[in-house]
């Protein structure tokens, strides 16, 4: 697996449109890699079983799994799979260099979403699926009267 | 009485945000409402919702202080609705209405802190908390309001953003995914139908429900501007001038951190951030003025002008 930085540089390379099928792999791979980050930040073993075709949407069902708050990524992560297929099933588009940048803007946020849950310490449940991994360190609450 | 009647009056639970950074959502929704001859009635002596702070302490108590804003406006006004603009507020009332429905214990914190606070203990089922896009959307419509539109938005292209909260988690909204004509979680559109009414174009936004970073913004600036960059990115690449918002903290956010990516990143994105009822207010026929342009963080009036609009 690929270090989260290292997912950053994939996802923020330049557009390589001559490929652009090759491009559209490498950004589904790369949010995959994404979310293996945060499955196996919970001590998970990341799936390989596939929903409606994509590894990347059962990745996002596993990691969602006992945290609804993770399901804040859930249309990014089919927005991702939306474009992937925009992109391999309709190569002559007209707009294909647009639809390609668009899934990397898309691709781009699921990785800024997930790292910074991952990296970023101190943040609340209101939407932060990173609560669980620092859930052992909370303070108890106070009884309440 | 048809749900257009029964939300042709209903009680309005602004908010904390509304009275601070969100005013312009304020003014424009009143606004909008006085325009539409719909009726707001302003929860008395509300509290905050709970929000993020109060939740990420103790679920329960922020499950408490949602309950007394319904129990106010069943209990001591006799309001049935509750509409509450606000993303976060609406989410936590929708949530205190599930928890109180669904947890014993929940129930039990919130009658004793009730009791203790010397008013009525909300009952779940009381009140149906809704949210302003509801409120236009069931109580006028959109042939309502085309109808009433005088100055169309027509040379608009809009990129609705709904923000993280509006449809998470599925199930506190059991309205929602409910067959033809009810709101979709993964594909809101209820937005989209009310601009497109007033005669704007709506654009083909991927990331129109994805995380604005709102809620790590002091604890995490970079991060949120990163997010926010990428949305305003998306929406230009969309073809969009002009995001809609319906969340004060997702406008607030995207507007600031605009300007943060300029000074920070060095990235200038030239995209206008309005809140949809600023936007129906003008095609409604109100000034830029009467719906709080001028204290929205960035400059429309110009583009608006442009346009014909305020």
């Amino acid at each position: 697996m690929r270090t989260l930085q290292e997912l950053e540089s994939v996802i923020d390379a330049p557009l390589a449109t001559p490929d652009t099928a090759a491009t559209a792999e490498a950004l589904l791979r790369a949010s995959e890699e994404v979310l293996e980050h945060w499955i196996v930040a919970h001590d998970l073993e990341p799936t390989n079983d596939t929903r409606e075709g994509f590894r990347l949407l059962a990745l996002h069902r596993q990691g969602a799994k006992g945290d609804p708050s993770f399901n804040a990524c859930r249309e990014t992560c089919r927005e991702v799979a939306y474009h992937y297929n925009l992109v391999t099933l309709q190569p002559e588009s007209t707009d294909i260099t647009d639809r390609l940048e668009m899934m990397k803007m898309v691709s781009r946020h699921l990785y800024l979403f997930v790292s910074g849950k991952l990296q970023v310490a101190e943040l609340g449940d209101f939407c932060c699926s990173a609560k669980p991994i620092r859930a052992a360190d909370a303070p108890v609450p106070k009884e309440r009267n | 009485m048809t749900t257009k009647d029964k939300y042709k009056k209903v009680a309005y639970y602004p908010g904390c945000a509304l009275e601070g950074t969100g005013h312009a959502y304020n003014r424009s929704t009143k606004a909008v409402g006085k325009a539409l001859g719909l009726d707001l009635v302003e929860v008395k002596n509300w509290n905050c919702c709970g929000a993020m702070e109060v939740k990420n302490i103790d679920p329960k108590i922020q499950t408490y202080l949602s309950s007394r804003v319904m129990s106010t406006a069943v209990n001591e006004m006799n309001m049935d609705v509750v509409m509450a603009p606000c993303n976060g507020c609406y989410h936590n009332l929708k949530k205190a209405e599930y928890d109180l429905e669904n947890d014993a214990e929940s129930a039990a914190v919130v009658d004793r802190l009730s009791k203790k606070a010397g008013h009525k203990t909300y009952e779940s089922g009381q009140v149906e908390t809704i949210h302003a896009l509801d409120w236009i959307k069931d109580a006028i419509g959109e042939e309502g309001l085309a109808a009433r539109v005088k100055n169309s938005l027509s040379g608009l292209k809009i990129a609705n953003y709904y923000g993280c909260m509006y449809t998470r988690p599925r199930h506190i909204f059991p309205e929602k995914d409910a067959g033809p004509g009810s709101e979709s979680t993964s594909k809101p559109h209820f937005m989209d139908d009310l601009l497109a009414a007033a005669g704007a174009e709506n654009v083909d936004f991927p990331l129109k429900t994805a995380c604005c970073g709102g809620a790590h913004t002091l604890s995490d600036s970079d991060t949120s501007t990163k997010l926010v960059l990428n949305i305003l990115k998306a929406a230009k690449l969309a073809g969009a001038d002009v995001i809609a918002t319906e969340c004060p903290t997702c406008h607030s956010g995207l507007e600031m951190h605009q300007i943060r990516a300029e000074k920070t990143l060095g990235e200038r994105v030239d995209i206008k951030i309005l809140y949809f009822t600023q936007l129906l207010g003008m095609a409604l026929g109100l000034k830029a003025k009467k719906v709080g342009v001028h204290e929205n963080i960035s400059d429309s009036i110009r583009f608006l002008k442009e346009k014909g609009l305020g």
